[in-house]
């Protein structure tokens, strides 16, 4: 361990960013030492993007000043320069070759138009003059130290060709080009699948003891903060509120801020022994102090005796992907391969899996947005295939969706009164406009806004309070089951929590089914009655909540939570047997996936064949 | 890539023949040009106005006539003029490389004015400089361009005496003209490269450009432009058409030996074997740009290339 007497690399000292005549960040000052990871914590808003920024002085391009404070940057063996006095050119120097960066995007990190190579090349022929043969040699050297397969290959290709996870290893790649000091990481991982964060986290971590380097690494994810800080700083509407070792920050949190993100954390395992999802009190910040709100209850809502409210029956659904000249289909993606549910009145199902693992699809499909191939979904004991077009239609009343991206899902120029009426008009619920106001100020109520915030626009709202006019809206056609894709995974954790908490109230208080489609492990832990976990559009696993997370059968279930990051900085898994991509359901027409056959190992309990 | 160009061949030759028919029913239906021949002459029977009309080849059927304007197109043989008898071949052949040199040229000079002003004006989004390009290119786009024809052939030509008034002779020829059409197409294009730079300027392979140490040039013009090429070529490609038609008038003012001045001409004598040939080949031009178009985004873009 390296001592803290020794000068530290980078030193930001009562920094204050500015954006026009707001403060962004605010009086803020830490120092990062060689070799060890800063972890800069905070959810949105919290100025710790900006914070990154600044340190490349990248911020300045999108409009920000600095008002007070120094970044003092001191590598070894050269004069000690602050970073915010630099000229432009010298910060060029500075930057991708003395302090690199990482972003969150990996889709859109790299330029669409120019091949990996070319751009791993760059970056070596600007700050190392090396010829550009000597570059894409050594580019193919650095693609192979982040465990990219057929790295010689790779250097031809585009970025299109290749998935989030090898794309922000490209990227990964690319920040180490030039042997940084100081690596900064903005959110990283945080688009990526469980399995590929947890591979990426590790090369991380391996390449930073390999090189010696400083990492500073944003996130609002407590799990990642355990798994790779050294220290940590909390930071909160601009300020730091908390800065500490990663085990003092966990084991003895000062600041109430602090103490409220981590009771906020859904922790994978908390659950254990639990028959029901649990509805849990809210650690709320309050003027500076926590206050626990609402009640503990057992979400004891599911109906089992009555008829599955709905029943997926060997759902199959596919999608052309290539054709040939003369318009025959070679390939074609199998997205959904004979999918069985039930849901029950008053049930939450969770669907979980990976990006490409059909549970959307699935979804889509209930919602009558996608065509089935095969197989047949039966509502209330009618099967939808049978179903007229009225009736369709009232399926579409009984049946809501929520979407995952808040600030997509509304129209951004209608008043959410508009959003919210929408479903009432279109059904013909509601007649006289004095009673549908009534009602959208009632729905607006219901999930914990103003009645008289109807008039407004969807930009006036956080992205929390835009999922909240989304139920609202989902609830406006008093449904039966909702749709929630990835409704939570947008929201910083302590709206996170508010929001689940939401659900289960009403649920409890409408009788609603959730079908709930997320990745989170640990979220679906915390909300689900039952779970089915979907690999390459099948079933591989299903059964109550205990079955799938206590009981776990399949060695994909098992992959998928041990690679969920924990929130406790004393546990770091060794979790090396996770390698590879998430595979993918596209195929050759003549070779369908192969349904591996699924029998139970306890009442309820189903588990497929493990595909060897 | 192969069979995304075949496709768009194939759509074209469609295009080609739709756009042929259509050129050939309406040109029939603005008048009998034996009549028009005719004119002046005493004493005209039906029977004098029939042998007028066999000896032009109007006596056969509708399909037989518009068969051979295709096998014309195929062979570049488009019969002889109605009035004069020259062979049309050779009043296009005249023509078309006139118009076309003048279209590039427009073309070009826009394109040159318009990328680097429009990049200027995206980088300093709401400053003064941002401010005076939109205001130029708005003033630009209002001229009407025969006015402004007129006015630089009164300042260059009449008053300054630099450049020929009116015809095709040597580079000089070229600039009133192609500076007019130029600036009618820069005044749109300054205004298009400014929003499709200010929208890829926001992507965040910008921003990793940038924190790569690149200079400012760099990423402007390596990483932003290249990403930009899509909607711009696509729009380029249809200004295309658009200048082709704005040709005519300007081919007029400047006296421009081209397609514009020989269509003029035809119209006004109604002389269907040039006109017919006229439109056919600019619209025939204009199919071929636009699958240039086509083919020049699997060039710019490898997501189309490789798809």
């Amino acid at each position: 361990m390296i001592t803290s007497e020794r000068t530290p690399l980078l030193c930001v000292d009562n920094l204050s960013v500015r954006f026009g005549s707001t403060d962004v960040v605010r009086n803020l000052s830490f120092d990062v030492h060689a070799g060890r990871t800063m972890a800069v914590v905070g959810e949105s808003g919290s100025g710790k993007s900006i914070t990154s920024l600044s340190v490349m002085r990248l911020a300045d391009m999108i409009g920000a000043h600095y008002p007070t404070g120094r970044i003092n940057f001191a590598p070894e063996g050269v004069a000690p320069r602050d970073l915010l006095t630099c000229s432009r050119k010298a910060m060029r120097s500075i930057r991708g070759k003395e302090i690199a960066m990482i972003f969150q995007e990996p889709m859109t990190s790299l330029n669409p138009v120019y091949t990996i190579g070319d751009q791993l090349a760059e970056v070596l022929i600007l700050h190392e003059s090396r010829s550009r043969a000597a570059a894409l040699g050594e580019a193919e050297r650095l693609l192979s130290l982040v465990r990219l397969p057929d790295a010689g290959g790779l250097l031809g290709r585009y970025p299109h060709q290749l998935s989030g996870g090898m794309r922000q290893r490209v990227m990964i790649a690319m920040s180490l080009a030039c042997r940084p000091r100081l690596l900064i990481a903005d959110e990283p991982t945080t688009a990526l699948d469980v399995t590929v964060q947890a591979q990426i986290l590790d090369i991380m971590k391996d390449l930073q003891a390999e090189l010696g380097m400083a990492m500073i690494f944003i996130t609002h994810d407590m799990g990642v903060v355990a798994e790779m800080a050294d220290d940590v700083v909390v930071m909160w509407e601009g300020s730091k509120v908390e800065q500490g070792t990663v085990e003092e920050v966990f084991a003895r949190p000062r600041h109430p801020y602090t103490r409220m993100l981590l009771g906020a954390v859904p922790r994978l395992g908390e659950m254990n022994s639990h028959a029901y999802p649990l509805r849990t009190p809210l650690t709320m910040l309050r003027d500076g102090e926590l206050v626990s709100e609402g009640e503990e209850r057992l979400q004891d809502t599911a109906d089992y005796s009555a008829a599955p409210l709905l029943k997926v029956e060997d759902l199959s659904v596919q999608f052309d992907v290539r054709k040939t000249f003369w318009g025959r289909v070679t390939h074609r993606n199998f997205a959904v391969s004979r999918v069985s549910f039930e849901i029950y009145p008053g049930e939450t199902l969770a669907l979980v899996g990976e990006s490409g693992s059909g549970k959307s699809t699935i979804g889509r499909t209930i919602q009558q947005l996608q065509e089935p191939a095969a197989g047949e979904v039966w509502f209330d004991g009618r099967p939808m295939s049978q179903m007229k077009l009225a009736e369709r239609q009232r399926l579409r009343r009984e049946v809501q969706y929520i979407f995952q991206d808040p600030f997509a899902s509304l129209d951004p120029r209608r008043t959410i009164e508009e959003s919210i009426a929408e479903p009432i008009h279109t059904h013909g619920l509601m007649e006289g406009s004095r009673a549908i106001k009534a009602r959208v100020g009632e729905l607006l109520e219901r999930v914990g806004l103003d009645a008289d915030m109807a008039g407004r626009y969807p930009h006036e709202f956080s992205g929390g309070q835009r999922q909240r006019i989304c139920i609202a809206r989902a609830l406006a056609s008093r449904p039966r089951l909702i749709i929630a894709d990835e409704a939570l995974s947008a929201l910083d954790v302590s709206v996170q929590a508010q929001v689940i908490n939401l659900f289960m109230d009403l649920q409890r208080e409408e009788g609603l089914a959730y079908l709930f489609i997320s990745h989170d492990m640990a979220v679906v832990e915390k909300m689900s009655h039952r779970v089915a976990v979907l690999y390459l559009g099948q079933i591989i696993e299903s059964g109550s909540r205990g079955d799938v997370f206590e009981r776990t059968a399949h060695s994909y279930t098992q992959r998928l939570i041990s690679a969920v990051p924990v929130a406790d900085p004393t546990i770091r898994r060794d979790r090396s047997s996770l390698n590879g991509e998430v595979p993918s359901a596209i195929r050759p027409v003549e070779q369908p996936p192969v349904i591996l056959p699924r029998h139970d190992i306890a009442p309820g309990h189903c588990v497929a064949r493990e595909n060897k | 890539m192969i069979a995304f160009i075949m496709k768009r061949v194939i759509q074209a030759i469609f295009v080609v023949i739709a756009v042929s028919l259509v050129v050939a029913v309406a040109i029939r239906l603005t008048g009998d040009p034996a009549l028009m021949i005719a004119q002046g002459a005493t004493n005209i029977t039906e029977a004098d106005l029939e042998r007028i009309r066999e000896g032009l080849g109007l006596n056969q059927p509708f399909i037989v006539q518009y068969l051979q304007s295709l096998a014309g197109l195929l062979t570049w043989q488009f019969g002889n003029s109605f009035v004069g008898g020259t062979s049309v071949t050779l009043l296009i052949n005249k023509a078309l490389p006139a118009t076309l040199a003048l279209a590039f040229a427009s073309l070009f000079v826009s394109i040159a004015i318009s990328i680097p002003l429009g990049i200027r004006a995206a980088v300093s989004r709401g400053r003064w400089s941002d401010q005076l390009i939109r205001i130029c290119s708005l003033v630009g786009l209002s001229f009407p361009n025969f006015w402004l024809a007129t006015m630089l052939v009164l300042l260059f030509s009449i008053t300054l005496k630099w450049l020929p008034p009116s015809g095709m002779n040597g580079m000089q020829s070229f600039i009133m003209p192609a500076l007019t059409m130029g600036i009618i197409l820069t005044a749109t294009n300054v205004r298009l490269v400014r929003t499709t730079m200010l929208e890829t300027l926001n992507a965040q392979y910008i921003m990793v450009a940038r924190a790569k140490g690149l200079s400012e040039r760099k990423v402007l013009y390596k990483h932003a432009l290249r990403n930009c090429a899509i909607p711009l070529i696509t729009y380029f490609g249809l200004q295309f058409g658009t200048l082709l038609g704005g040709i005519v008038v300007i081919e007029r003012v400047f006296n421009w030996p081209g397609m514009g001045t020989l269509a003029f001409d035809a119209v006004a004598a109604r002389d269907y074997p040039v006109l017919q040939a006229v439109i056919m080949i600019l619209s025939l031009m204009i199919v071929a740009i636009n699958l240039l178009v086509d083919i020049a985004y699997g060039l710019v873009d490898p997501r189309i290339r490789t798809k």
